[in-house]
């Protein structure tokens, strides 16, 4: 069966959404970052959806889980690069992401990354 | 691709990316523009994915639709035999949900179509029929 | 028109050297043929490839209506020419002319072939007349056609047009909006915004609508979507120049734009942008000096 796959920059994940998800392939990727952010001690997690033609309220139910789950490993999430035809369908259908980061590409995602994990180090003990 | 009307199976979660697939060509062979091409098949993932999930499988007409010379647009018919919706008012409300989407599927699919309608009876099935025009 | 059978086709293909040769030879000393881009070897090639299409279908049978199946290849050649002479400046009447041009030298033929029989003679012309008017009326039909689908192209390129995104500052784009916004045109506007967001990598933009008399709901809606999708990308919008008039329909419209940053004027909402981007503006030495 197909995988995604996630690359580790330093101490962060990309993940490249390939063209067409399907559910069970969503469901592995959930398995497999999860796995992988406690194995690398990752602590941020770019998610790259520039080659998604789409993305419907499942799609946005996963990114919204792999958020959620990797907030409880402690690594932050930003997804990058949706395309215009999919935000403007995201916002047509009423769909707002809520809780998700988002960077126009991979080096906006990783600077808003740095930007977020430096300032949960600095202020840490308020969390 | 050009014949239509097709009918597709829509019982796994890959029927649901050839569904996308199958409307997408037709789309972008009627012209449509890429904002345009993405809601028509936005929409039929989320009735494909409810065809699916809560219909427990069934299929899909796509029909071409060519309304005079300068109007052309997609049909796109969802059936099954399952359980059916006891209350489609409910079920038409955003976040409204009994499977693991976000309760967007139904009213998701209506905001991304210029005509929308359903049928559905408990114990019988349910039928969706959306039509977007270029 | 039946009651004998017609003698035109026999007659056209005996002659078509001799009616070609006249045909060519009219419509080069009419000179018409001047007045757009064109080769005079083109004219002969087409003149001659017309007449060998007429020839080889006038034998199908005596239907003398273009729109009849029998001179779909006819219509294809004639449509090919209407456009490509509609491109080279041609006016319709002078395409249609072609056609038209094309009686003299049947007619001559046909007086001579038929001298001693007037009524063949006249159903002849007849039917010489029909086929042709049809067909050079044809030509004029397919220019028309060309002409509309090119006017709808440079409509769109208007639009398009009307809607420059300029880069502020790296980073910062700037859509600065003036006339009257109909949801169309909005829509086209908010797409060309995001592409240009996703082509510059710009984080930041600013959508700016001194130049915009009215907004109603529609429109304010399309701005809010805009904003909204930006958001989703991860980028900010910025609304510039609401005039008084404009925040007073908004709010009685019941629009919130409360998640929006909205500013008085496009330097205010620079200003901004500079200032979210992490940059500030110092005044140089010789600058203030000069002010």
């Amino acid at each position: 069966m197909d995988r995604v796959p996630i690359l580790r920059l330093g101490d962060c994940l990309l993940v490249t959404v390939q063209v067409d998800m399907h559910d069970e392939l969503a469901m592995t990727l959930q398995d497999d970052l999860t796995n992988k952010i406690v194995a690398t001690k990752a602590r941020g997690v770019l998610i790259d959806i520039s080659a998604l033609e789409m993305v419907d309220s499942f799609i946005g139910r996963m990114l919204g889980n792999i958020a959620a789950m990797s907030r409880i490993l402690d690594a932050q999430t930003v997804v990058v690069g949706m395309q215009p035809a999919v935000a403007i369908t995201l916002v047509e259908l009423g769909l707002s992401l809520p809780g998700i980061r988002t960077a126009l590409n991979v080096d906006a995602g990783l600077a808003l990354l740095r930007k977020v994990l430096d300032r949960s180090g600095e202020g840490s003990y308020v969390d | 691709m050009s014949i239509e009307p097709t009918t597709l199976p829509v019982r796994s979660g890959e029927d649901v990316v050839r569904v996308r697939q199958a409307v997408r060509t037709l789309a972008m062979d009627l012209g449509f523009s890429l904002v345009d091409q993405t809601k028509v098949i936005t929409a039929a993932s989320e009735l494909a994915r409810n065809t699916l999930t809560y219909g427990g499988g069934g299929e899909v007409r796509i029909e071409r639709l060519n309304d005079g010379p300068k109007r052309a647009g997609v049909r796109l018919t969802f059936e099954d035999r399952g359980p059916g919706i006891s209350n489609i008012d409910l079920a038409l409300t955003d976040g409204f949900t009994t499977g693991n989407g976000l309760g967007l599927g139904l009213n998701g699919a209506r905001k991304l179509s210029h005509e929308f309608d359903i049928w559905s009876q408990p114990g019988v099935g349910t039928r969706v029929t959306i039509t977007r025009w270029k | 028109m039946n009651r004998l059978a017609s003698r035109l086709p026999a007659i056209v293909e005996q002659h078509q050297q001799e009616i070609l040769t006249e045909w060519v030879r009219l419509q080069l000393e009419s000179g018409s043929w001047r007045a757009g881009r064109l080769q005079e070897s083109q004219l002969r090639d087409e003149s001659q490839r017309f007449l060998a299409l007429l020839v080889s279908n006038i034998h199908k049978g005596m239907q003398f209506d273009a729109r009849n199946s029998q001179w779909s290849e006819i219509r294809e050649f004639l449509a090919d020419l209407s456009r490509s002479r509609a491109t080279q400046g041609f006016s319709p009447s002078q395409v249609a002319t072609f056609v038209f041009s094309l009686k003299q030298p049947i007619f001559t033929r046909l007086r001579t072939s038929l001298l001693n029989e007037p009524e063949a003679l006249a159903d002849g012309m007849w039917e010489t007349t029909l086929l042709l008017d049809s067909l050079g009326l044809y030509t004029t039909e397919v220019y028309q056609q060309a002409r509309e689908s090119v006017i709808a192209r440079q409509q769109e390129e208007l639009i398009e047009l009307s809607t420059p995104v300029v880069e502020l500052w790296p980073g910062i784009l700037a859509l600065p909006l003036i006339g009257t916004l109909d949801s169309e045109r909005t829509q086209v506007v908010m797409e060309t915004l995001l592409q240009r967001l996703v082509a510059t990598g710009s984080s930041i933009a600013v959508i700016d609508i001194t130049g915009v008399p009215t907004v109603d709901t529609l429109v304010a809606q399309h701005l809010l979507k805009t904003v909204s999708a930006a958001q989703l990308m991860g980028a900010d919008c910025i609304i510039s120049g609401i005039r008084p008039q404009i925040a007073q329909t908004i709010v009685h419209l019941g629009i919130d734009l409360s998640a929006v940053a909205t500013k008085a004027s496009l330097s205010d909402a620079f200003a901004l942008a500079l200032k979210r981007r992490g940059l500030t503006v110092t005044g140089s030495a010789t600058g203030a000096a000069r002010g």
